[in-house]
């Protein structure tokens, strides 16, 4: 106990100590606070924790927790709508695009963190890393982006590059309306993303 | 007994007194017998037992992940009563108890601080009346316009007033360094949903605990929120419990497969915060009746994410002409603005519609002009004009694209 005390009593003088400068309220926060928050990975593997897993390993989990709204094969199901995971490559130009983890989700280690963060949906929380590399894994297999034998733990996960990374382009706005009503200019012209401008 | 009928004998005097003083008649069968009085005071107010007003519920099974919508045609003013806010959940309202909550920063700050609920409330406070719209209200737009509703088509928007603490002020606190760019915010709730914002809008957004004069309702993120003026609901995060300064945007899910906006090219436009100026005629729309020709105001609800509304313009005859309908004050940057037209209709088929200008000079466009730059998969950031077609029985519909 008394080791203990001690050092309470040393994370009372830091707290004390680190108080907001001009107002004086708040406190240092602990390591294991700060952990317990701290989840989300950056887009270039920081932040994700040990662990393991591959597609083989996760067509097991995916079938037990995933596969009741996501389908058999990631083809989706009648609800939640827009759960389908796999396919739709090759369809973001057309008049019905389908947007998929493999046809339009940017990063893996938004993959990661979204299943870690948030699936399966009714019960968020209960999956462990092993089982969200292992279920990452098995999603980007069946996109064809990764072989089933292939080991995704924090350093092979976010060296994938996903089909769409450059998809995407800053806001272009605004680029309807001002001041007349319908710019003609825009009229004739193939609509395009004004990529690099803000 | 006696105890009860000197009570009675109480309650006739001070009926009697009361109409008396007040002179109020309700109805001629209620004066001419005895009367009894209202009912007592009591500690917290709900509305008359005879308004039904109503969120729209989706008829999907669960109710936990999706939204609500306000109830627009049935309200009055600015402000959207807390009861009525539009909801958007991903994962459930959490239950929090205020006393277990806590703020944490840190990142790329010179101190990371943790802060309670009893401490955010010391801090100097600010108050502001700002709209809240999701990125997604009317998505049935883009494709086909099949909203019968204005709650429907529009109902994702809602307007308070919003109190807590700057963030910048509780950043400069923290002490953000140089490499700083964004900011990581997360909620409470149990997918501890995320977003990343650029830093710089940090002295515009409020970390909020208070909504309409007490304390933030569970469905609108108690006991902590973001409120971002002008920006997607998605990104004002609610049941707010972690801010983590960082160098980058951390591509969250709803970042990146939800809440960008699809071209027709196939690449999609990403961080697309601001809503952009919108208006909607909330009487005379879907769904209502009229009952005959005459007078009626013409009212709706005009914002702009980008600053005050400045004008709103109304055509009630098919989009012959346009007249500038009156706006009430208090216009407010960021906030829903009123506006009114009377009105005569003589009775015959015709469409009402409306559109804004905000104090950027911008003007709301029309729906085909917007689908002909963004395509129809665009599904977010939707303020195309919302035409609604009166009946000559006086019935109001949609007017399909």
């Amino acid at each position: 106990m008394f080791p203990l005390k001690c050092a309470l009593v040393a994370a009372t003088c830091v707290a004390l100590l680190a108080q907001s400068p001009k107002y004086g309220l708040g406190r240092t926060p602990t390591p294991e606070e700060i952990r317990s928050m701290d989840i989300t990975p950056a887009p270039d593997g920081t932040g994700l924790p040990e662990g393991r897993g591959t597609a083989v390993e996760g067509r097991d989990v995916y079938a037990r927790r995933c596969a009741r709204c996501h389908g058999a094969n990631g083809q989706g199901g009648d609800e939640p709508k827009q759960s389908t995971l796999v396919g739709g490559r090759g369809s973001l130009k057309t008049a019905k695009p389908l947007k998929t983890v493999g046809s339009y989700w940017p990063y893996a280690t938004t993959v990661w963190d979204y299943v870690n963060r948030a699936m399966p949906l009714d019960h968020p929380g209960t999956l462990t890393h092993d089982q969200v590399y292992s279920l990452v894994a098995w999603i980007l297999q069946m996109n064809g982006i990764i072989g089933e034998h292939d080991v995704l733990d924090a350093k092979t996960l976010p060296q994938i590059k996903m089909p769409n990374r450059d998809g995407f382009v800053p806001d272009a706005r605004p680029d309807v309306g001002g001041k007349t009503p319908a710019p003609k200019k825009m009229a004739g012209k193939k609509p395009r993303a004004d990529g690099g401008q803000r | 007994m006696a105890r009860r009928s000197t009570r009675r004998r109480f309650l006739e005097a001070t009926g009697a007194l009361s109409a008396v003083l007040t002179g109020c008649k309700r109805n001629a069968e209620e004066d001419e017998g005895p009367r009894r009085i209202g009912k007592p005071l009591r500690a917290y107010g709900e509305r008359s037992e005879f308004e039904k007003s109503a969120r729209a519920l989706p008829t999907t099974k669960l109710l936990e992940v999706g939204s609500s919508y306000t109830p627009l045609a049935d309200l009055v003013g600015i402000i959207t009563p807390s009861s009525l806010h539009y909801e958007r959940h991903h994962s459930g309202v959490p239950m929090i108890d205020p006393a277990e909550h806590r703020l944490l920063i840190h990142g790329l700050v010179e101190r990371p601080l943790i802060f309670t609920m009893a401490e955010l409330r010391r801090f100097p406070s600010v108050s502001r009346i700002c709209f809240i719209e999701c990125a997604g209200n009317s998505h049935q737009g883009y494709g086909a316009r099949d909203a019968p509703t204005v709650q429907l088509s529009h109902g994702m928007v809602s307007c308070s007033e919003w109190s807590g603490v700057l963030l910048s002020l509780l950043l400069s606190e923290a002490g953000v360094q140089p490499a700083a760019k964004w900011i990581l915010a997360e909620g409470a709730d149990a997918c501890k949903m995320q977003r990343s914002i650029p830093v710089e809008k940090a002295d515009d957004i409020i970390v909020a605990y208070g909504q309409n004069g007490e304390a933030l309702r569970p469905e609108q993120g108690y006991p902590l929120r973001l409120v971002i003026p002008g920006w997607e609901g998605n990104a004002n995060m609610k049941w707010l419990r972690h801010l983590k300064v960082v160098d980058q945007p951390y591509m969250a899910r709803d970042e990146t497969a939800k809440y960008t906006d699809s071209m027709p090219d196939g690449t999609a436009r990403q961080f697309t915060f601001v809503m952009d100026a919108k208006s909607v005629v909330t009487f005379p729309s879907g769904g209502q009746k009229l009952a005959g020709a005459g007078f009626y105001e013409i009212t709706g609800i005009a914002w702009s994410g980008r600053g005050r509304i400045e004008r709103v313009e109304v055509s009630a005859d098919s989009g012959g002409t346009w007249q500038d309908a009156a706006l009430s004050e208090p216009r407010l940057p960021a906030a829903i603005t009123r506006f009114r037209l009377p009105w005569r209709w003589d009775g015959r088929e015709t469409i009402v519609q409306s559109r804004t200008t905000d104090a950027t000079g911008y003007v709301q466009p029309s729906h085909e002009a917007l689908v002909a730059v963004r395509g129809a998969n665009y599904e977010y950031h939707n303020n195309g004009i919302r035409p609604w077609r009166v009946m000559a029985d006086g019935s109001v519909t949609d007017v399909p694209a």
